[in-house]
């Protein structure tokens, strides 16, 4: 019965997830709308075109593994969600928290896009593979700087255990990891740039350049799994950084404003530079950012 | 019905893919294109209601029409307020703007692209060319009706038309879809051998499949 009530309360968590990350989804398409100086589409439309993707009558695959990639990213969406504890000390939101999740949070990130990279081959356009080896080479240089950050906040709390990390940021502001330990944070928010994909980083779905980049064959009800993702896994990222870093949250409108202002770091930054090139991009995420993750965890090592 | 008469009329059924080389026919499915049924009223009156709030239109400027697209992605006349947005491929995008005037190279191009999109899709028709050829309607080298080529449900009057035309036209498009009545794809899919007929008229290279991509 435990576990029936578990799964009750997982799907409701997951369901509040999407919905808020395709409303900060919303929201920050109507900022970046204002600085170009247009009203922008209502709040609600991505949610409007989820149910337009789901109302195509027919729709085009290429064969397994084009089921399959947008399958895997779900699935890669969920994965990392569930196993981070979104409110802390919530019953609810707590998800499937355990020993050493962090490890499986850092790997579900990674398994999401190469899923993706498997789907959106067999869809045979020559922008699919062009858009993932962007991709992949992108996401293993941020991961590097991500990976330094991770490792030195392990070292600093002892532990694995996002509960346990978010336990130790409690009673106090001064007690998050941003105080506590800056250069990992500073590592890490680099690396989230990157995550979001906003402009500079905006290497993948790149308009103008390779237009969609890997989903450009997805269609219909394969385009709407991978636009509910996005929500899904948009806020998962938001809310492991929250955890990690900011403090966590201990009510969920304290959780939607730290995830909103997390976000809006990106968002500022995407709204006032242009794009990296690939190569500059890899440089710049092996350079600077990954000098400062390794400060980081020499500085919690030994001050 | 015996099973053979059957097989034999599905064999008759199935497309000739005869502008492909004969090593090329087998990579290409040679299935018509069928009429899909709305659903029951109530679903489809929703999904309707989607479909017009979020319209994403083909970003492939056929002619000198292609130019009124651009101010309307821009702040003076924003179109993405109404839930339109430009699609660079025809798999995710579900209206088709014929830019004015088609030549006979175009219309080829236009064809690959709308048997690309998925239905429900909708066709916006942007100035005097595409209704009866307008200032061209006696060259040589361009087609005066563009409906019958593939089926539109919206014309935009004008040489060009404003903007403002152009939004109106979506707004016009919008009502026949929440309505039901814009079916392009089922009516490109009940009229398919007439549409082929006269594409194959003014396409004399056809070098590609006859439906399905």
């Amino acid at each position: 019965m435990n576990i029936l009530i578990k799964i009750i309360y997982a799907i409701i968590s997951v369901i509040v997830a999407i919905v808020w990350g395709l409303t900060l989804g919303g929201i920050v398409r109507k900022i970046y709308a204002r600085v170009h100086g247009r009203y922008g589409p209502p709040i609600w439309q991505p949610f409007l075109d989820i149910i337009k993707s789901h109302g195509k009558r027919v729709s085009i695959s290429h064969g397994i593994m084009f089921y399959l990639g947008p399958v895997f990213r779900f699935g890669g969406g969920l994965g990392t969600y569930l196993f981070i504890p979104v409110i802390y000390g919530s019953t609810v939101f707590a998800n499937f928290s355990m020993a050493g999740d962090l490890l499986l949070v850092m790997y579900f990130i990674f398994f999401g896009q190469l899923g993706m990279a498997l789907g959106a081959g067999e869809g045979g356009h020559p922008y699919s593979p062009l858009g993932i080896a962007r991709g992949l080479s992108q996401m293993s240089t941020f991961e590097l700087p991500f990976s330094l950050a991770v490792i030195a906040v392990a070292i600093q709390y002892n532990s694995l255990n996002i509960t346990t990390i978010v336990a130790a940021q409690q009673g106090g502001i001064l007690n998050w990891t941003l105080f506590t330990n800056p250069f990992a944070v500073i590592a890490a928010m680099i690396s989230l740039l990157g995550m979001n994909m906003h402009s500079p980083f905006s290497l993948v779905l790149a308009p103008q350049e390779i237009p969609i980049g890997p989903p450009i064959e997805m269609n219909g009800s394969f385009l709407a799994t991978l636009q509910t993702n996005r929500g899904l896994f948009g806020a998962a990222k938001l809310v492991l950084f929250m955890n990690l870093f900011f403090g966590g949250a201990t009510n969920l409108p304290i959780m939607m404003i730290k995830t909103f202002l997390i976000y809006l770091v990106s968002v500022i930054i995407g709204a006032s530079f242009p794009r990296f090139r690939p190569e500059q991009s890899f440089r710049f995420f092996l350079k600077w950012p990954t000098i400062i993750g390794i400060i980081s965890i020499i500085f919690i090592s030994y001050f | 019905m015996k099973k053979e008469d059957i097989e034999k009329i599905e064999e008759q059924m199935k497309l000739a893919n005869e502008g492909l080389p004969e090593k090329e026919r087998q990579l290409f499915s040679d299935a018509r294109p069928t009429s899909v049924p709305p659903l029951n009223k109530y679903l489809e009156k929703f999904l309707n209601w989607g479909r017009a709030q979020s319209l994403w239109f083909l970003g492939f400027g056929t002619g000198c029409g292609a130019v009124e697209l651009r101010p309307l992605m821009t702040s003076r006349f924003d179109i993405s307020r109404y839930g339109i947005a430009g699609r660079p491929t025809p798999r995710q995008s579900g209206v088709f703007i014929i830019g004015g005037y088609a030549s006979m190279k175009t219309v080829k191009r236009i064809v690959r692209s709308y048997e690309q999109m998925q239905g429900p899709k909708f066709v916006i028709a942007l100035g005097s060319c595409t209704i009866n050829g307008g200032m061209y309607y006696d060259s040589y080298n361009t087609i005066n009706r563009i409906d019958h080529y593939i089926p539109v449900d919206v014309y935009i009057a004008g040489c060009m038309p404003r903007p403002e035309a152009i939004i109106a036209g979506f707004n016009k498009l919008k009502e026949k879809i929440k309505t039901g009545k814009a079916d392009g794809m089922n009516k490109y899919a009940e009229n398919f051998d007439w549409y082929k007929k006269n594409q194959k008229q003014i396409i004399k290279d056809w070098n590609m499949p006859d439906f399905n991509w």
